[in-house]
């Protein structure tokens, strides 16, 4: 009984954890994040990730991970994490001047 | 200056360069609680539309209407499954958005609080009810709540078959025995002035339409969804060959639309107020079904964490 106690508290929030589920949609595609849902565990949200997520041939196959083991950039840092790629344009091709009737390149 | 305004100048600059916003981006606090308001009440409209049509599955005429109106339902609780994750964004529980709408405190679309009291209800549903949720919804998937948007896209993506699959049935009775076709014309007379209601009080009584247009929220007010859903769904009765129940309906050739009869807006806000024919029975089937269900939901918690434990136990061992 003692143990049963102990494990209601554990429960004590009785939402089920977040799921992110990630779709494939068809094979030689990336899996591609579609949405999120709650579920008891892995194999729950995997389950519900199929009737929610592919009811109409949507996927071939499903990735599910817990929301909470995602680790995200904050917007807030989106300057400092970004802004450094906008001047340099010398990564792109055509910042390189070729004559025109040179082909193939 | 102080920083706060700063920051709403940036955040409305970026709404009308038509950015989108994302859930951890900085946003006014009326934005936030706007979104989940709408959100959740959106939400909330699809998970209890369920009932009204869920009435009909065990009584469907045929199979092939039964497994339509059965994929149609189950789109319908993926719908509100899309909107919960989506306010769920915006950093309120799952399980404070379910007791906002088992206490009342939150709102689902009056439409529901009807009764279908005949299979041609299920059409009528289907046709105008479907139908003009799909205007507001082609709206909204260019709102600027990105999560919100994103959502849109994937119901609309599903409705069109709720709309034509409701069309058919209409259709089917219209062309069927005299009686057949009564009963679509009773379920339209019925379900005529609700579905206008659906898009809510007129412009000049909806205080929040400017907000909520500034901020890219809505893009069209009540009044301009309501006349694209009337213009579209006219001639599509008088296809069916069943009378609007409104003798002030008219093509006004100037104006380039229909004109239409006052909407009893009384009956309207009783409605939005609890006095409607089913309101107390929703919400009573909602907090049933919850409470009813809480067992398994606890058993599948537990079951859970058991096989967590076992998988632990494995890798130690
Ligand atoms: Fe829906
Ligand atoms: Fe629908």
């Amino acid at each position: 009984m003692s143990e049963s106690k102990n494990e209601t508290s554990t429960q004590e929030n009785s939402q089920w954890p977040l799921y992110e589920v990630f779709i494939r949609s068809k094979n030689g595609l990336e899996h591609r994040h579609v949405g999120s849902l709650h579920a008891s565990d892995a194999e729950m949200a995997l389950e519900n990730a199929r009737d929610v997520y592919t009811r109409r041939q949507e996927g071939v196959s499903i990735w599910v991970v817990e929301s909470k083991n995602i680790t995200a950039s904050n917007p807030e840092n989106s300057g400092e994490l970004f802004e450094p790629a906008k001047d340099k344009i010398y990564r792109h091709p055509t910042f390189y001047e070729l004559p025109i009737e040179l082909k193939h390149i | 200056m102080s920083p706060e305004i700063k920051l709403e100048d940036a955040f409305q600059a970026r709404i009308d360069d038509e950015q989108k916003i994302e859930p951890k981006d900085w946003m006014p606090e009326k934005y936030r609680k706007t979104h989940i308001r709408q959100i959740s009440q959106h939400a909330h409209s699809e998970i209890v539309g369920m009932l009204p049509e869920g009435n009909w599955i065990t009584r469907a005429p045929s199979l092939r209407r039964k497994v339509g109106l059965l994929a149609k339902v189950q789109d319908e609780a993926g719908h509100g499954l899309y909107l919960y994750s989506a306010a769920e964004t915006l950093g309120i529980s799952r399980d404070e958005l379910f007791d906002q709408l088992h206490t009342g405190k939150a709102k689902y679309s009056s439409i529901f609080n009807y009764p279908t009291l005949s299979w041609a209800d299920i059409g009528a549903i289907g046709w105008l009810v479907d139908g003009a949720a799909i205007i507001n919804q082609v709206m909204l998937t260019r709102t600027s709540y990105g999560p919100y948007a994103r959502a849109m896209v994937r119901i609309c993506k599903e409705e069109s078959f709720h709309q034509r699959q409701g069309y058919e049935i209409m259709l089917t009775l219209c062309q069927g025995t005299p009686e057949q076709k009564a009963m679509a014309q009773d379920a339209l007379n019925r379900f005529w002035w609700p579905s206008l209601m659906m898009f809510g009080p007129r412009d000049a009584e909806s205080p929040n339409t400017e907000q909520s247009v500034k901020w890219k929220i809505k893009r069209k007010t009540n009044d301009e969804l309501r006349q694209q859903f009337i213009d579209i769904t006219a001639p599509q009765a008088e296809y069916l060959g069943i009378t609007i129940p409104d003798p002030d309906l008219k093509w006004n050739e100037e104006r380039g639309h229909y004109d239409f009869g006052e909407i009893n807006w009384d009956e309207f806000w009783q409605v939005v107020k609890g006095n409607g024919p089913c309101n107390k029975e929703r919400l009573q089937a909602r907090v049933d079904a919850w409470e009813n269900g809480a067992w398994v939901r606890e058993a599948a918690v537990a079951y859970g964490n058991k096989k967590e434990k076992e998988s632990i136990k494995v890798k130690t061992a």
